[in-house]
């Protein structure tokens, strides 16, 4: 299985496709929209702004692709600025909409000591069955998601961080992945997590293989 | 809260790395792939590697350094020298940097900080800044370019203000009075540059004991970057790891190496 990588821009799509590479697979970098609605996996390496994020993906016509894989529950891992693409909108770029996938906003990470936030934090995560486990990963970042239960209420599983404030370390619904933290950076904590996201892939791939047919189509 | 983070630096020319002290005098101290997967599987936060190189052939063989540095390494890298243009910098990204430090050309043109963070991100940007005691007032720093031969008059502190304010995200402040010397950081660089400026500071120069590491990280300093100590295997990240949790500070620990550490550094040529 190959990894369809989002590559809208340049900044961490070479520390992702190595950290897939170091795990046996190729990251194959597209920005065509079909690849992206159907490719059995997906990686929205987003760094940078958010307007300029926003931009590049619509640019594309990847934006409303990405949104409909993620709500067939595609397996999709988002990365940083990837998460916060998919919420509404977010403060560091007022009057650019988000995807909107996940029902909250994107807000300025006021509290934290300094700014960004870089660095490794612990990841505090109920769940001990989810792909996102309790540990620590490597941030670096300015805006953030607030936890609120309208995240749940949508069907996402939540873990969270705390700097100055709990702010939302990832969350997670079925094969669907969407970190703030980088996993490709956050050493034997990213590599496991990223493993057990391509089982599921892998998982479902499978299934949609053997059902004869792609589904959701 | 995020943990401090312990930041080993490799300088490198020719595809090696190696170790002066005030920037001159520079000994072989190893290959910097081998050190990287060392380094990583001790414990180190990230990973810093400046081309210390001073040839266009250089740059290029930096490159390459980069890159399979990148392919064995899984804790985010910061790559610096020679650092001219916002093509520099993405140069370096797409061969596997995750954050860019400029140095001198900033200096001169403190919009190639606003370039790159406008078109990379501030995370991926970091002034770094080499900064002496000034001869007439030793309570002031001046920044100091060309390995500290040359001292440009300009006050470290207001520079590291303007440079945050262009687009760095982080500063990269190493001490040219200590660097190599083992008398540990400058504390008084420290506290004024994190009074000064909102972004984190990573220390560097002159540490040789995890105490130098906590006073730093007293002074302000979110991070400590070491070399010599290291690279000479005085010690290893674990073990520094280690003492500043016993001196109060919280870090991430591994518990067991994940690959085989580097046995033994490698001779020092004539």
């Amino acid at each position: 299985m190959d990894v369809t990588l989002l590559s809208t821009g340049i900044a961490n799509v070479a520390s992702v496709s190595a950290a897939l590479a170091r795990l046996g697979v190729r990251a194959a970098p597209s920005v065509d929209p079909e690849t992206c609605r159907t490719a059995d996996a997906v990686v929205l390496p987003g760094v940078g702004s958010f307007a300029a994020g926003m931009a590049a993906l619509n640019r594309h016509g990847l934006g409303t692709a990405l949104k409909a894989r993620i709500e067939e529950g595609r397996p999709t891992l988002a990365i940083c600025l990837g998460l916060q693409l998919l919420s509404e909108s977010s403060d560091e770029s007022a009057g650019t909409p988000g995807l909107g996938v996940l029902p909250v906003q994107t807000v300025r990470l006021d509290g934290a000591p300094r700014l960004p936030h870089f660095g490794w934090n612990r990841i505090e995560s109920a769940a001990t069955e989810g792909l996102v486990q309790g540990g620590s990963a490597y941030f670096a970042h300015t805006y953030c998601l607030r936890p609120s239960g309208r995240l749940e209420e949508a069907g996402w599983r939540v873990a969270t961080s705390v700097e100055g404030a709990p702010f939302v370390a990832a969350v997670e619904r079925g094969a669907v992945v969407a970190a703030q933290f980088h996993p490709e950076l956050s050493s034997t904590y990213g590599r496991d997590l990223i493993t057990r996201w391509l089982e599921r892939a892998r998982a479902q791939s499978a299934v949609d293989t053997t059902q004869g047919a792609t589904p959701c189509r | 809260m995020s943990m401090t983070r312990i930041i080993p630096c490799l300088d490198v020319r020719d595809g090696r790395v190696v170790k002066g002290i005030k920037f001159q005098g520079l000994r072989d101290a190893g290959d910097p792939v081998e050190r990287a997967a060392a380094y990583e599987s001790q414990g180190a936060d990230e990973l810093c590697l400046l081309d210390v190189s001073a040839t266009p052939e250089g740059r290029g063989s930096a490159l390459e350094t980069v890159a399979k540095v990148r392919a064995v390494l899984g804790i985010p890298l910061t790559v610096g020298g020679g650092v001219r243009t916002l093509q520099d910098a993405e140069r370096l990204l797409c061969a596997g940097a995750d954050k860019v430090a400029v140095n001198t050309a900033a200096l001169a043109r403190p919009g190639l900080l606003t370039e790159i963070r406008d078109q990379l991100g501030a995370q991926c940007t970091i002034v770094a800044i080499d900064a002496a005691r000034t001869a007439a007032d030793p309570s002031r720093f001046e920044v100091v370019v060309r390995g500290g031969r040359d001292r440009t008059g300009k006050d470290a502190i207001e520079w590291a203000k303007e440079a945050v304010e262009a687009g760095a995200g982080e500063i990269l402040a190493t001490s040219w009075d200590r660097d190599g010397t083992g008398e540990g950081y400058d504390l008084a660089l420290l506290e004024a540059l994190s009074q000064a400026a909102p972004v984190p500071i990573i220390a560097s120069g002159g540490a040789k004991t995890p105490e130098h590491m906590a006073a730093a990280l007293r002074a302000g300093a979110s991070a400590v970057l070491a070399a010599s100590i290291f690279h000479d295997a005085e010690t290893t990240v674990a073990a520094v790891k280690s003492d500043l949790v016993r001196l109060g500070f919280d870090m991430r620990l591994v518990s067991a190496p994940m690959l085989p550490s580097v046995s033994e550094n490698s001779p020092l040529p004539s």
